[in-house]
This record gives C-alpha cells, sequence and structure tokens, in this order.
C-alpha cells in the first residue's frame, strides 16, 4: 500500500502547524521586553524602575543636617533612639523644600498610642493609664518636653 | 460576620472565586469526554461507538470555552500571551498553557479533523453559499477521499488517540497540580491531587456525554443504543468507584495522620463546607449515584427504569463534580493559613466574576455544541433531519 | 547651640550625601549601589514591639498602600497558661492605630509584626507563570507590576498570607523591602518610624552589620521554618505559639 500518495491532506496540516511555530517564533522575538533574563527570569529593568519609586519618608539623617539642636536634646534623653518621622510623619516634602511646613503635632492623640497601659507591651516599657496619670486632660507637653521627656525629680521644667 | 476568630488581614478577601471553579470543571468534562471516546477508537470498546463523535465534538466545545473564565478573571487579560512568550518553566500554570495548546491543537482539532474529513469533503461539494465556504476552508485545499486516504487517515486517528489519551491525562492532571502543588495550603496540598482530579473529571465526562447522548436521541426521536449507553454507565460506575475510593483516602488519611492544620479543616468541614461538601458532593452527587448505578450492575433491570436511572445519575454526578470543584478551590480559602479563623465568600451576581457569569459560561459550550452539531454531525447522514441546502447522503456509517 | 569644628567634619560631607539625595526628587539606586555587595534581610526584636502601629502607618503612606490591605501589619497574642497551643490573636486594622485594651486576664501576650519574608527559596516567585515576580541579586523579593497579569497564584502560594492584589493597579502587591529607599542608603520606612528598634533592616553580606553579631548571640527563628523556604525575616523572642 503506497503510504505517502494519498497523504497530501496530512502534509497541509503539518505546514499549517509549522507556520504557526514560526509566526510564534517571530512574535517572540518582537515581543518579549529585550530586558528580560538579565539577571533572571524577569524584566531586568524591572529592578531600576521599583528603585526609583519617590520617597515619603526623608529618614533622621535628612532632619538633623538642620535641627542638630533638637538632635543634642534628644539625644540625651529617653527618646533618642525614636527617629524624628516617627512622631512628626512623613516629612520629604519638607526636606526638599523646609518652607512647606509639617502638621503640628497632637500629643492627646500621639503620646497615649504608645504610652497607653496595655498588657501586650513588654514588661518595664513606660505606660500610663491616661485617666488617671492624666484627670485634667492637659496636653502631655504640658510637663513632658517630647524630645527628652523623663521628668527628673526636683528638675525644673 | 464575615470572620471567624483570626485571619491574616490579607486573607480576608478570596482570591479565586467561582471562575476558577467553573474551569477545573470545564476541562474536567474535556479531559473525560475524551477519554471515552478513545474507549472505542483505542481499547476497541465496540458497544460504545454511537457517542463517539459526540464525545469528540463536545470535548471541543467545552475546550474551547475554557480560557474564558480565566481571561475574566485576571487582573491584566491583555497581558495574557505573556504566559506563552515568556513561561516561567518552574509554574505549573505556565507549563499548563502549553499543555492546552498541545492538546487542543495537535490532539482534539485534529482527530476531530480527521474523523469527518470525509463528510467535509462531501459536503463542500453539495452545499452552496456561506455553508459551502465553511467546508471548503475545512478541507484545506485537499478533497482527497479515496479509499487510501481515508485509511491513512483512520491510521492517524488512531495514533493521535493513543498520543490523545496520556494528553488528556495530563491536561487535567495538571489543573490537580496546579492546586496540589502549593505547599503553602494543606487542603490542596497532596500528591493525590491530580489523580483524584482526573478520575473526577472522568466521571463527569462520562456522565457529560452520557446525557447528551440520551439528551439527542430523544430530540430526533430515534431509539437510544441500549447496549451503548448499558457500557457507558459501566463505566462510568467503575470509573466512579475509583474516584470514591481515592477521596476516601485522603479523608481518612488526613484524619488518621490529623497534622497541624486537621482540627482547623475539620471545623471548616463541619460547618461553612457543610452543605457542599458533605451533603451535595458526598450524598447526592456521589453516594446516590453511586448506588443507583449498582443497581444496574446488581439487578435486572428493564429498559425504561435503565434510562431513568442513567439520566437521574449523570445529572447527579454532574452537580456532584461540580460540587467538588467548589469544595477544593473555596473551601482552601475559607480558613486561615494560621489555622486560627475562617472568612465567608462573598459572590457578586451580574459582575464579571459574579454568579451570573459563572453560569453562562457553563451553559455556554452546549451552544458551542450545538452549531457544532450542526456543522460536523455525529450522526450518520441519513438520520440527519434534512435541512436547506444539505442533500441527505446515504452514508455508509 | 555650640557645635565643634570635629563634629562639622563630620556632619557636612553626610549632610551633604543625604541633602543631595533627597533634593535630587526620585533618583535612581545611588550610583554606588552594587546588586552583589548586598543581601537583604530584616530582625524583629518581639521582646520590643509595643504594638503602636507606626511601622503600618509609615509603610501604608510611603508605598501607598490602599486601605484594607496590608504590605505589612501587627498581631497580638494572648497565650492561655492552659493552652499554650491555642493562642487567641487579633489584628484590628492591621494594627495600624494600635490595640484596645486587652480583656484576658493572665496568660502570655505580646505583638508580633509580620510583613514579606523575602524568601531565599521563596514559593511565591516559583508559581508565577510569566516571571513577574522574582528576588533581585541583592536578596529582595520584588513584583514587576508592568508585567504582572493578576492570576493571583503567587497570593495562593505564600504561606505567610503576605501579599495582595492590589485593586487599582491590578496586580499582585506586597512588602519591597522598600526597595526604593535601601538602595539610596536609607533604611525601610517601618524600620524609620519605629520608636523601640524592634525592626531592624539587615544587610547579611556587610560584614559589619550588627545583624551577625546578633545571630550568633541570641536565639532567633523564622516562620514556619517546615516549609523550608529560607526565609529572611528573623525573629529575636519569638514564641512557639506563633502561626
Amino acid at each position: 500500500m503506497s503510504r505517502f500518495k494519498d497523504a497530501g491532506h496530512l502534509l497541509r496540516v503539518a505546514l499549517i502547524f509549522a507556520a504557526g511555530i514560526i509566526v510564534f517564533v517571530l512574535v517572540r522575538t518582537v515581543l518579549v521586553p529585550r530586558s528580560f533574563g538579565e539577571y533572571g527570569h524577569y524584566r531586568g529593568n524591572a529592578i531600576a524602575e521599583i528603585a526609583a519609586q519617590p520617597t515619603a519618608f526623608a529618614g533622621h539623617q535628612a532632619c538633623e543636617t538642620c535641627h542638630s539642636d533638637v538632635v543634642d536634646v534628644k539625644n540625651k534623653g529617653k527618646h533618642a533612639g525614636v527617629n524624628c518621622e516617627a512622631c512628626h510623619g512623613a516629612l520629604a516634602t519638607h526636606a526638599d523644600d523646609p518652607s512647606a511646613l509639617p502638621a503640628k503635632l497632637d500629643t492627646a492623640v500621639l503620646c497615649v498610642r504608645c504610652h497607653e497601659v496595655n498588657g501586650a507591651r513588654p514588661k518595664g516599657f513606660p505606660q500610663i493609664v491616661a485617666k488617671e496619670h492624666n484627670s485634667a486632660e492637659l496636653p502631655c507637653e504640658t510637663c513632658h518636653q517630647p524630645h527628652s521627656p523623663l521628668i527628673v525629680p526636683g528638675a525644673k521644667p | 460576620m464575615p470572620v471567624q476568630g483570626y485571619m491574616y488581614p490579607n486573607e480576608v478577601e478570596l482570591a479565586w472565586g467561582i471562575l476558577i471553579v467553573v474551569y477545573p470543571y470545564i476541562t474536567g468534562l474535556v479531559a473525560g469526554a475524551f477519554i471515552l471516546a478513545s474507549l472505542e477508537r483505542v481499547f476497541r470498546v465496540e458497544a460504545v461507538k454511537p457517542t463517539y463523535r459526540l464525545a469528540l465534538l463536545t470535548a471541543l466545545a467545552f475546550l474551547l470555552v475554557a480560557p474564558l473564565p480565566l481571561q475574566l478573571h485576571l487582573g491584566h487579560p491583555e497581558r495574557s500571551f505573556e504566559m506563552y512568550l515568556t513561561p516561567h518553566r518552574t509554574s505549573a500554570m505556565a507549563m499548563f498553557g502549553f499543555v492546552y495548546l498541545w492538546y487542543l491543537m495537535a490532539v482534539l482539532v485534529l482527530e476531530i479533523w480527521l474523523e469527518f474529513r470525509r463528510d467535509i469533503v462531501l459536503r463542500s461539494q453539495r452545499t452552496k453559499g456561506l455553508q459551502r465556504f465553511i467546508y471548503r476552508v475545512l478541507t484545506l485545499g485537499s478533497t482527497n477521499i479515496s479509499e487510501n486516504a481515508l485509511h491513512i487517515d483512520e491510521r492517524a486517528g488512531y495514533v493521535i488517540t493513543v498520543v490523545g489519551i496520556p494528553s488528556a491525562i495530563l491536561l487535567h492532571g495538571y489543573v490537580g497540580f496546579i492546586f496540589g502543588s502549593v505547599k503553602a495550603n494543606p487542603w490542596w496540598s497532596s500528591p493525590m491531587m491530580p489523580v483524584v482530579f482526573l478520575f473526577s473529571a472522568m466521571v463527569s465526562g462520562i456522565s457529560a456525554v452520557l446525557l447528551l447522548y440520551m439528551f439527542s436521541s430523544w430530540y430526533r426521536k430515534k431509539a437510544i443504543d441500549m447496549r451503548c449507553v448499558d457500557t457507558v454507565a459501566r463505566y462510568l460506575f467503575y470509573t466512579f468507584i475509583i474516584d470514591f475510593s481515592l477521596e476516601m483516602l485522603d479523608l481518612v488519611h488526613r484524619i488518621y495522620e490529623a497534622d497541624e492544620s486537621f482540627r482547623s479543616l475539620d471545623f471548616m468541614v463541619h460547618t461553612r463546607l457543610y452543605l457542599s461538601q458533605v451533603v451535595i458532593q458526598i450524598f447526592i452527587g456521589t453516594l446516590a449515584p453511586i448506588g443507583l448505578l449498582a443497581m444496574v450492575q446488581l439487578f435486572k433491570l428493564n429498559e425504561k427504569v435503565r434510562k431513568r436511572i442513567y439520566a437521574v445519575a449523570g445529572g447527579l454526578t454532574l452537580i456532584g463534580i461540580l460540587a467538588m470543584r467548589w469544595n477544593v478551590v473555596i473551601g482552601g480559602q475559607l480558613f486561615s493559613k494560621s489555622f486560627l479563623g475562617y472568612t465567608t465568600y462573598k459572590i457578586g451576581f451580574v459582575a464579571k466574576e459574579g454568579l451570573l457569569t459563572a453560569i453562562f459560561l457553563t451553559l455556554l459550550p452546549l451552544a458551542i455544541l450545538w452549531v457544532l452539531v450542526k456543522l460536523l454531525p455525529p450522526w450518520p447522514d441519513h438520520e440527519t433531519p434534512s435541512q436547506s441546502g444539505i442533500a441527505p447522503v446515504h452514508g455508509d456509517d | 547651640m555650640n557645635i565643634t569644628r570635629r563634629q562639622m567634619l563630620i556632619l557636612l560631607p553626610a549632610a551633604a550625601v543625604a541633602w543631595d539625595a533627597v533634593i535630587a526628587g526620585t533618583p535612581e539606586a545611588s550610583p554606588n549601589y552594587r546588586l552583589s555587595e548586598h543581601w537583604w534581610g530584616m530582625l524583629v526584636d518581639i521582646s520590643k514591639c509595643i504594638g503602636c502601629g507606626n511601622c503600618v502607618r509609615a509603610c501604608a503612606t510611603e508605598n501607598n498602600v490602599p486601605d484594607g490591605y496590608f504590605r505589612t501589619w501587627v498581631e497580638r497574642y494572648y497565650v492561655p497558661d492552659n493552652d499554650p497551643a491555642n493562642p487567641v490573636v487579633d489584628s484590628p486594622d492591621g494594627g495600624k492605630n494600635g490595640f484596645p485594651p486587652i480583656l484576658e486576664k493572665g496568660g502570655k501576650t505580646f505583638f508580633v509584626p509580620k510583613m514579606c519574608n523575602h524568601c531565599a527559596d521563596s514559593p511565591c516567585t516559583q508559581v508565577c507563570p510569566v516571571g513577574a515576580t522574582f528576588i533581585t541579586p541583592d536578596g529582595v523579593v520584588l513584583v514587576d507590576k508592568k508585567y504582572c497579569v493578576g492570576c493571583r497564584y503567587c497570593i495562593q502560594a505564600c504561606p505567610y498570607g503576605c501579599r495582595f492584589l492590589n485593586p487599582k493597579t491590578q496586580t499582585a502587591e506586597k512588602c519591597t523591602l522598600c526597595y526604593h529607599r535601601i538602595t539610596k542608603g536609607l533604611t525601610t520606612a517601618c524600620c524609620e518610624a519605629c520608636p523601640t528598634g524592634a525592626r531592624q533592616l539587615a544587610d547579611l553580606k556587610n560584614p559589619n552589620d550588627p545583624i551577625h553579631e546578633f545571630l550568633r548571640t541570641h536565639s532567633v527563628q523564622v516562620l514556619k521554618p517546615h516549609m523550608a523556604t529560607r526565609a529572611k525575616l528573623y525573629y529575636n523572642d519569638l514564641d512557639g505559639s506563633v502561626r
């Protein structure tokens, strides 16, 4: 039985498949991003794109260039390890343009967020019950200097 | 209350919804229908021949719809071609894209074309207008339907079916592996997942073809070939036993080993998943059809009763396997990976990933099948009701 | 205000570098940054975390994280005396505004900050079908949001629940270890905002980084070690009940 004489239609199918594969390879060369595979199975350019995202927090070194006086006070007190923006919020815009002043802080909200008593906080961390400690509901900075908050007995405010 | 106990904050909203339930259901029907078709072609189970062409067309109709739920689910469907351009070889999902393409083009479409080629050529010569154009395109320019050519087709079709069986297994086994390989999720992570998915696919596919064959015979007012449906139902029964055993093995193993996830999963199955898992999947969708099919095997029942049983069993099976997909996909996201809490699945109705969309996508293949059946009749031509433009051909099928 | 000349000699150049970086607007990684010289991780000290939520807020501000989704969050654990394997955990809005007072008596309570573990063997990058999520040569797991198709497979594959789908970009998102900051010599937003030093960025390839000494002298754990993800988020004082 002659095998290939009547197999013309199968040849056409094979040609269509081959054409499909060739088209696929060509399309692929055009569409795959150039930097793909540079470091691994991903677009190499993505790394630089992600690294170019703008910052919202300036970082404490930026604050310290202008506000070194505050840094001095802070470094002598209990808040030495607390970065500026931990309380003052994201300030990259202010660091870029010092005339853009940050919003005033509300110590009634800010201080209790860390210092209101909560059983899950580590033992030894200074905590108060605000209603008892501050029954007059005065602003915290009436007695405590936020940059160096510990009140030494007998010391002047 | 949507969340009970503790969920990691990003886990509260389900990432994969009902469309990802519909997708394995549809691909499962494809694999099952094809394997039924291969019973005749490769394993020479001659009794099921009346369902052969119908099974192939059913598989194609469902396979064409399969990518749609995925496209609707993607955040960026316009980028989905990236899976073909830069497939990540460690990703089962990426590799599946090629398995799908291979199965569609090199197996199913080719096999259907070879099977129907003679009819395509004849119709290209006997119809007019748009129909003639369509058939002429489908001939790929070759009108050789000599005995030798048809013999070559038959041999080629046999080879393709032989290759097609592992391809169909790969098609749905891969879907199972997509879930089964996720070590982060103890409800999914299991080497048995591809096997369970495959056997439940076979069960649903065989049921679908059985029901479609019985329906189309009734619609065309033709007698149902009882020897055929009895054989199909027997294979359905055997496959179901295996499927059920696999599911029970997974369950017993989980209960016995009782690892860190067990208490959380057990609670979930008894509460949020009770209706869909225990009631619908196990009782209504598995035990009931198995029981009905067992009755046919054990007792001598007359033709009318058997037909009723097959119809009911087939329908319940289709519901049960859909429930199984739901329980895997949705169930796998209802509990927290902290094993400390549960969330709820909020589904929209008229939404991109809503219930209406899911229903539409499940029914769309039937509409496509209707078109395919008109284009490439699975039945011998002398049985086709005459339509304008097509003169009945006295086939020797 | 009295600045000595010595202080000035140190301050001025440092200030100039920092100033340049800030003033430049959106600069790329500093020109001296070499990918091969760094291998980033993070250290979280449970014994120092006070659950103030500064880190969660700072991250949301720095990275425009949408409401209801979290690149980092803080959990509070209450471990009952009689049932240490079954803690009660809460994280109201991810701990963004701190925590309400605890009601249960007895037992053990503590806070656990969570975020992407930047796993060296990450299951999330393994499953990405297109190569949109990856680990950089300097050890940070990132998502290329121009390439991500939004299939959510990576979200399913993360054992720690740290990924989500951003509803605006429709791409997968998670903690980037503030890659845009650390490549410029800054620290991450969460570390910057943490008032107690509970979070510390760590460069495992830098021999002078304090992480090395810390790892040698403390008992340090990672989450879900049985998953073998080679997580680089190290916890000091992590209780066994933490999920």
